[in-house]
């Protein structure tokens, strides 16, 4: 169904991919502050994977993501469960957030903690299951 | 002693390892850990004796008061001991006796990972863990009786002893609980002393009730003592461990636990005496019918077990006594037994006894050990068996026991003594018969023969100086009766009227062994009766689930989706009216005031859904659905609520996405439904639209908790350093909900990858084999399960 050649189409996906990319992990990154998170992220970043899948079809997104859509869902699955360990292991209940600020050299200040790591835990999961389900139809599709 | 049990579970990790490593020696080495612990628990027997008790707390969920706290006392002590003696000599003897198999990692897993969880189940003090282990104990018991999973049979047998055992293990679940509402505690030691107050609790006939199906589906008791014979297509050392010597005592070892609360009422006492005489009965009658000696075994292994409910059941002091000897002396002879009966297989060929006899002199040891294990099994001096048996019979005599019990235990008593007779003498006398050739035939290897020897060595040692064991069978009783127990074990006790009823017994049991062919022929007349036993019920019930799940699947789950669709909103919509009409009356709040941009958002809304509803093209509904949506998002920044405006956003273009992949995949968009299917449609989305409605009036003016924001908004900051309140909802105040949700969305992503990658590769309706797993083979009856797969409608292979 995708018809090789849309100009305008590959140009802009090769601009606006990356882009979008960029601003999903900027989303992902400020999301427990500003509007954003793990989940909205996840979605943005598939779309931007989507317009791809649409523009090169999925065996050039398979190649671009490098892995398989699935292991991405049990690597966002395995990242989340870990996050809730250190909690664990300070003796606190399960899940209990643990923080770890640090001043970068420049005067930033990185906010480090396992709520980030669970929200890259939740943002890799849904961006595995939205492409799990892409690439399997566009897969179908092209045979 | 929780390390024990970990250093058990982690040796069960590492089991495969060791196998790779040291294939032959494996056995050897794993059994070095139960061996420790069984010194390690007799360690501690003096400190039992003097009527100790050593107390390991651990907290585990303090909240839920549940702890990992070990208790161990004279019962738990005398328990542990036969699990992790028992257990060296099985793991030795299953090194032989499956050597080469190529699954024996595996066994060794599921055996080791059972050891763990009967010894915890034996120490637990706490109601939740303890349940916990028995029901580990059930599910590695699955899986060791189906370890031969390829057999048909097996699977079946290894499936029916789970759904009974776990069955029990629900309504003893409730009986747990109901422990703990009436003592205020899940800690057995809490419970402790507390028997007034359990035996006044309202509900203690169902308290009691629960806890007995529990414990007699465990314990192989009537009419659930089917399934320990079928599970005797585990391989020998399993039935040798799990099925006489250790899993079945599991619900025993909760009855004379909980003994000391509950026992002495009315109730307790007709139950547990009852079905303990049942069940002695039935095993008898029914271990006499058979002649294969696992089979024979299996079902006395019934009658020990009815006869440990009976005692318990008569609940005197001697009667406990009897029970803790009788429990000790039973494990020893039926252990060994089972092994020998192995070990006859494995070396002659055959275990059954019309197939075998004159073994004597090629198996003079096998003969020897089976010959005095018997002798304890018939309960005839100097074996810790007649102990047992004696001590038995006095308790039976001098307890509430009525005249048909004892006429029913007199009558098991002599089929005992008959099948010992034949068990001890068929296979090793007359003139040599054997499947093998005599050749072939030779003693087993060392490692099979270490269990019998020293179990058969200790029934005979024990029983000529019962004082070695004295201590630890009255502390074991003391535990049982809630206090401090006399009496002594001894060989004699002067003629009395136990030893005459013995004497009867053994000579009318000499004349079954005579006259063994002629009784079991008498009663193969009764085949038709034992046809109808509790067995039939048990797959006239499976039969009754299957069929209740095709017609449920048919009414509720027929594969239309209009119909999905239909159960769910009204269910919903009835349940929750119900709720709002019965508890808060109906709130008609039309004073609403409305800006002008939001008068036309909703009008937009209102078009949308409508357009959606009438369109004659896909495309054009899909349009409207995705109009409905944005405005939707529309109504969230409206009313400050960017995180859910985006997600809305995001979501709606991902469907339209998702939609153009499968647009040309769909049948084409006619109308299928009559106008009376389509009328019945709008009474459901209109019946469902009006409550919405309504829900929204009352939640406007009905506050019925203060709203749980104003702590989010507050807390939002201080605690999670984060401004974004959704977010710090969604990743720190209710991450479980979240990480519950990641999870639900990745097993969304695999059933649709299943779904559009994994097409049947067989007409649907082609699978006959469906619920034929927990039936007989003669009541198949797929047809009906398998039509209503059929019905759904398999319209994405058209083009």
């Amino acid at each position: 169904m995708m018809k090789p050649g849309t100009l305008i189409l590959h140009v802009a996906a090769r601009f606006l991919v990356p882009l979008q990319m960029l601003f999903s992990i900027f989303l992902l990154l400020r999301g427990h502050d500003e509007p954003g998170g793990g989940f909205i992220a996840g979605l943005v970043a598939s779309g931007a994977l989507a317009l791809y899948l649409f523009t090169f079809g999925a065996m050039m997104t398979r190649d671009l993501m490098r892995v398989d859509p699935r292991n991405l869902i049990g690597l966002g699955l395995v990242i989340a469960m870990l996050s809730t360990l250190p909690g664990w292991a300070q003796n606190e209940p399960f899940l209990t957030a643990q923080w770890w600020p640090m001043t970068l050299p420049g005067g930033t200040e990185l906010k480090l903690s396992t709520p980030l790591i669970f929200d890259i835990g939740v943002y890799l999961t849904v961006l595995g299951t939205v492409m799990t389900m892409l690439v399997a139809l566009t897969e179908t599709e092209e045979r | 002693m929780q390390l024990a049990v970990l250093a058990i579970y982690l040796l069960a990790a590492l089991a495969p390892w060791l196998c790779s490593k040291h294939r032959e020696q494996t056995s050897r080495i794993l059994a070095l850990l139960p061996a420790g612990l069984t010194l390690w628990f007799a360690s501690h027997l003096p400190e039992i004796i003097a009527g100790g008790k050593v107390i390991q707390p651990y907290a585990w969920i303090p909240g839920l008061d549940i702890s990992l706290t070990f208790v161990l006392d004279g019962l738990s002590l005398l328990f542990a001991l036969l699990i992790c003696g028992i257990g060296t000599f099985i793991l030795l003897y299953a090194g032989s006796y499956l050597k080469g198999h190529h699954h024996l990692q595996r066994f060794y897993v599921v055996l080791l990972a059972f050891m763990g969880s009967m010894l915890g189940l034996v120490l637990s003090d706490n109601l939740i863990t303890l349940f916990v282990f028995w029901e580990l104990t059930s599910i590695t018991s699955y899986l060791l009786i189906g370890f031969n999973h390829q057999d048909d049979k097996t699977r079946k047998a290894a499936l029916q002893g789970l759904i009974v055992t776990v069955a029990g293990g629900l309504a003893l679940l409730a009986g747990l609980i109901l422990v703990a509402i009436a003592a205020g505690s899940y800690s057995i030691q809490e419970i402790l002393g507390q028997a007034d107050v359990l035996r006044d609790y309202p509900f203690y006939n169902a308290m009691l009730i629960c806890l007995l199906l529990g414990a007699f589906t465990k314990s192989a008791q009537f009419p659930f003592h089917f399934w320990l014979p079928n599970a005797m297509a585990a391989p020998t050392p399993v039935s040798a461990y799990l099925h006489s010597a250790t899993m079945v005592k599991a619900g025993i070892y909760l009855l004379a636990r909980l003994s000391p609360e509950l026992s002495g009422t009315e109730l307790w006492i007709l139950l547990l005496t009852s079905a303990g005489t049942l069940t002695l009965f039935t095993g008898a009658l029914l271990a006499i019918r058979s002649t294969d000696m696992k089979k024979m075994l299996a079902y006395s292994t019934v009658m020990a077990l009815g006869t440990l409910t009976l005692l318990l059941g008569l609940s005197t002091e001697l009667a406990l006594l009897a029970f803790s000897a009788y429990l000790l002396s039973h494990s020893l002879y039926k252990g060994a037994l089972f092994m020998l009966a192995g070990i006859l297989d494995h070396e002659a060929g055959s275990r059954d006894l019309r197939e075998l006899a004159g073994l004597r002199r090629l198996l003079p040891v096998t003969a020897l050990c089976t010959a005095l294990a018997a002798l304890s099994l018939a309960g005839l001096p100097p074996l810790l068996g007649f102990i047992g048996k004696e001590l038995f019979l006095d308790a039976l005599l001098q307890g509430p026991a009525a005249a048909w019990m004892l006429a029913l235990v007199m009558l098991s008593a002599i089929s005992g003594v008959g099948i010992a007779l034949l068990i001890a003498l068929r296979p090793f006398t007359g003139e040599l018969r054997a499947p093998k050739p005599v050749e072939a035939i030779h003693e087993a290897p060392k490692d099979m023969l270490a269990g019998p020897v020293v179990l058969v060595a200790a029934s005979l040692l024990l029983g000529l100086a019962p004082g070695l064991v004295e201590g630890l069978v009255l502390a074991s009783s003391s535990a049982v009766l809630g206090a401090e127990q006399t009496g002594y074990l001894s060989l004699w006790h002067g003629f009395n009227l136990p030893l005459l009823l013995s004497f009867v017994s053994l000579v009318l049991g000499l004349v079954l062994f005579r006259f063994w062919g002629r009784v079991r022929y008498h009663l193969s007349k009764l085949n038709p009766l034992f046809a109808r036993g509790p067995e039939a019920g048990y797959f006239a019930l499976m039969q009754g689930l299957v069929d209740l799940a095709s017609w449920q699947t048919a009414f509720l789950q027929n594969g239309s989706m209009r119909n999905y669709l239909r159960v769910l909103l009204l269910s919903f919509a009835g349940l929750t009216a119900y709720t709002l009409l019965s508890r808060y009356q109906l709130h008609w709040n039309w004073e609403v005031s409305l800006y002008l941009h939001e008068l036309i958002l909703a009008l937009i809304l209102l078009s949308a859904a409508v357009a959606a509803c009438i369109t004659a093209s896909r495309l054009g509904a899909v349009a409207a659905m995705g109009a409905v949506g944005y405005s939707v998002a529309l109504v969230f920044v409206l009313f400050s609520a960017p995180d859910l405006a985006i997600t809305q956003i995001l979501v709606e273009t991902l469907t339209v996405l998702l939609l153009v992949l499968v647009l040309f995949r769909l049948p084409s968009f006619t109308r299928l439904s009559t106008p009376a299917e389509r009328g019945r449609d709008a009474l459901v989305a209109i019946l469902c639209g009006g409550l919405m409605t309504l829900l929204i009036m009352i939640t406007i003016d009905v506050q019925l908790f203060p709203p749980i924001s104003d702590y989010m908004i507050e807390q939002s900051q201080p605690l999670a350093y984060g401004r974004n309140i959704v977010n710090v909802i969604l990743v720190d105040f209710r991450a479980l909900d979240t990480l519950g949700e990641i999870f639900v969305l990745a097993l969304a992503a695999l059933g649709v990858y299943a779904m559009i990658k994994f097409r049947p590769e067989t007409a649907p309706g082609a699978n006959h084999s469906a619920g034929t797993l927990i039936l007989p083979p003669k009541v198949r009856k797929s047809e009906t399960s398998d039509a209503t797969l059929s019905d759904s409608p398999s319209q994405e292979k058209s083009p």
